[in-house]
């Protein structure tokens, strides 16, 4: 008992009342909270304490002791410190962060969609099959890519399987000597990553011109191409540009026996528009969290089907959805040996399947084309009346997101984080910052289809009163914000630094 | 005072018979902002001109130190992995990262002197 007295005093931390503003509270962790006499759950005494693997019981190990109220709170406070989709606009770049319609919810909630069991008979869930098998071909024709799996969990672990697809395609073809996967400076972090992870080395195309891929920066690091596995590549790209010059790249990384892995981050800009396998692409990822507005962020689970052509289909990691006749069944290694193999536990996350072809069905294929054509709207606008104010590195029109930097305010001071903190001062979510690294002081701004104008023209105007601010020599205030968030500004370097990995209030007792 | 060279990465080399002490400008510096971690390579590893050697990470970003010579690390600077300030310091007073001894000294022919690189950056954003 005495063991616990002294952890029950040393943890408790008292909150200071000038931290409590309007209503916003402070809020301690579990563990820091008085310990409460009326738990929330009871417990029996424990009748035997001896340990069958040890010596003998433990002493108390200080288990936060709250009631039911105090849980509850706690976590409903925590929750105010949030900032959603379904709190206003988020326009992280390469993000898509769009609305999730509640319908795609309803749907998923269904019993016979939410309570089914993955290790069931396949003849018990026809009906889930099927909707898988539906997804797979609403995704093979606004791909234009016909072979389709929906196991890869997250948009990086789609790119995974992608990559893996073209390593087990060279490696049954018996191409040997293909080590080498070409990618420009502008693409995602993931996308070197990935190639490394599937023990490629990674060789850079030069952007930085004119913020796309030219025919003749992609020749330079072809050179005689016998080494050359493939080509990963966004498009639209990370300066939310089209890669207008993709056909011809693509026709000669081929003939050079490559394949091109297109990562499909991007898609809500053509969705509907145009088939990704038109301009070449052997392999993409599709985010479901992202083109097809399942819920991401924070909100997860994502999904990152894969879709590829014809010849790489035999490759694809198992389980895929097949039909026979009037029967669907799940194809594994025994009918399909070709197969790099299962790459994750079942067959996906269902749930995003659900809401994504409730999605896909609900907008039709002449929604899913506006879709794409109001969020390159929406990234014009404002990149039209934000180009007076800050700098455009690459002239538009944009795609589905639009580039800025910090260029034309860096002198006076401040920079593209000043803005980014400022965003927050002021109720949105920041833009993505200092990506692509090909511009310096990037802010990446996707505002996506389903924000109003009105939405939309808010953030404008507050971003032009930034910019206002600067050219009237106003900028200190621009150091101090966030001020009336739970969490003003940070001290990031020393974060990063000196970061505390251990909560020491505890264990170092 | 070894002899200073510039790279279009931002890398500076201090070159010393077949050894060159290679660091990053403050021009990089000032782009990157502040340093959070350093990732240094091993002594012995072996890297082919154009070959990134090392990684710096700051607060923004995270950016290749890329070797502008063939060669293989022979020593490193561990103390920077703890004093990430070191790097701010000149070649002689220990801002360098590796030290790599080199194969071919004709690959030091293309790097530009320290008016051209100044030049170099003016004409950067």
């Amino acid at each position: 008992m005495s063991a616990e007295a002294k952890i029950t005093g040393s943890l408790t931390v008292q909150i200071p009342e000038e931290a409590n503003r309007g209503l916003q509270y402070e809020e301690n962790l579990l563990w820091e909270k008085e310990r409460c006499d009326h738990p929330g759950v009871d417990f029996p005494e424990p009748q035997n304490t001896a340990l069958r693997t040890g010596t003998g019981a433990r002493g108390p190990i200080g288990l936060p002791q709250v009631s039911e109220p105090q849980a509850l709170r706690h976590f409903v406070k925590m929750s105010t410190w949030n900032y959603s989709i379904d709190h206003g606009l988020f326009p992280l770049g390469s993000c898509t962060m769009k609305h999730n319609p509640r319908l795609n919810e309803k749907l998923a909630r269904l019993p016979g969609f939410a309570q089914i069991h993955p290790m069931q008979p396949e003849s018990t869930v026809q009906g889930a099959l099927k909707l898988m098998y539906e997804l797979q071909d609403w995704l093979a024709e606004l791909t234009g890519l016909p072979g389709v799996c929906l196991a890869p969990a997250a948009g990086a672990h789609g790119e995974l399987a992608g990559v893996m697809t073209i390593k087990r395609a060279h490696e049954q073809l018996g191409n040997k000597g293909r080590t080498v996967m070409l990618i420009p400076d502008s693409a995602h972090g993931t996308n070197p990553a990935t190639a490394a992870m599937c023990g490629y080395s990674v060789k850079t195309i030069s952007t930085k011109d004119t913020g796309r891929l030219t025919v003749k920066a992609f020749m330079e690091a072809l050179g005689d191409g016998k080494d050359i596995a493939g080509m990963m590549v966004t498009n639209p790209n990370t300066c939310g540009l089209f890669e207008s010059e993709m056909q011809e790249i693509a026709y000669t990384l081929k003939k050079a026996g490559g394949y091109f892995y297109c990562d499909g981050a991007n898609f809500n800009a053509l969705v509907g528009k145009i088939r990704p396998g038109a301009f070449g692409v052997d392999v993409m990822h599709i985010n479901l969290h992202k083109t097809f507005s399942t819920p991401h962020g924070g909100g997860g689970p994502g999904s990152g089907p894969i879709c590829t052509t014809e010849e790489l289909a035999p490759y694809v990691p198992v389980p895929t959805v097949v039909k026979d006749g009037e029967t669907y069944g799940l194809e594994w290694e025994d009918t399909r040996p070709e197969t790099l193999g299962r790459l994750k536990g079942f067959q996906g996350q269902f749930g995003m399947h659900v809401r994504a072809l409730a999605y896909m069905m609900s907008h039709g294929a002449d929604g899913l084309k506006q879709v794409a054509e109001d969020a390159v709207l929406s990234a014009n606008y404002i990149m039209a009346r934000l180009s007076d104010d800050f700098h455009v590195p690459f002239e538009g029109p944009c795609m589905h997101e639009c580039l800025l930097s910090d260029k034309n305010q860096k002198d006076a001071g401040v920079t593209t984080l000043d803005f980014a903190k400022a965003l927050c001062e002021n109720g949105f979510h920041p833009m993505t910052v200092y990506f692509p690294l090909v511009v310096s002081g990037a802010m990446l701004i996707e505002p996506t289809e389903t924000e109003s104008k009105e939405a939309i023209d808010r953030f404008i105007s507050v971003m032009k009163d930034f910019a206002a601010d600067v050219r009237n020599g106003d900028t200190e205030k621009f150091h101090d914000f966030p001020e009336s968030t739970p969490r003003r500004r940070l001290d990031e370097v020393k974060a990063a630094r000196n970061p505390i990995l251990r909560w020491g209030a505890f264990f170092d007792k | 005072m070894a002899e200073l060279k510039y790279t279009e990465d931002h890398e500076w080399v201090a070159v010393d018979g077949d050894v060159v002490s290679i660091g990053i400008t403050g021009y990089a510096q000032e782009a990157l902002g502040d340093l959070v971690f350093v990732e240094l390579p091993e002594v012995g590893k072996k890297v082919g001109k154009g070959d990134d050697f090392a990684v710096v990470e700051s607060v923004k970003t995270a950016a290749e130190v890329y070797s502008p010579v063939a060669g293989e690390v022979v020593e490193v600077n561990v103390a920077m992995a703890d004093d990430l300030e070191l790097i701010k310091k000149p070649a002689n007073e220990n801002g360098w990262i590796a030290r790599i001894k080199i194969e071919d000294p004709s690959e030091l022919e293309g790097l530009m002197d320290e008016s051209k690189y100044k030049e170099f950056t003016d004409g950067l954003d």
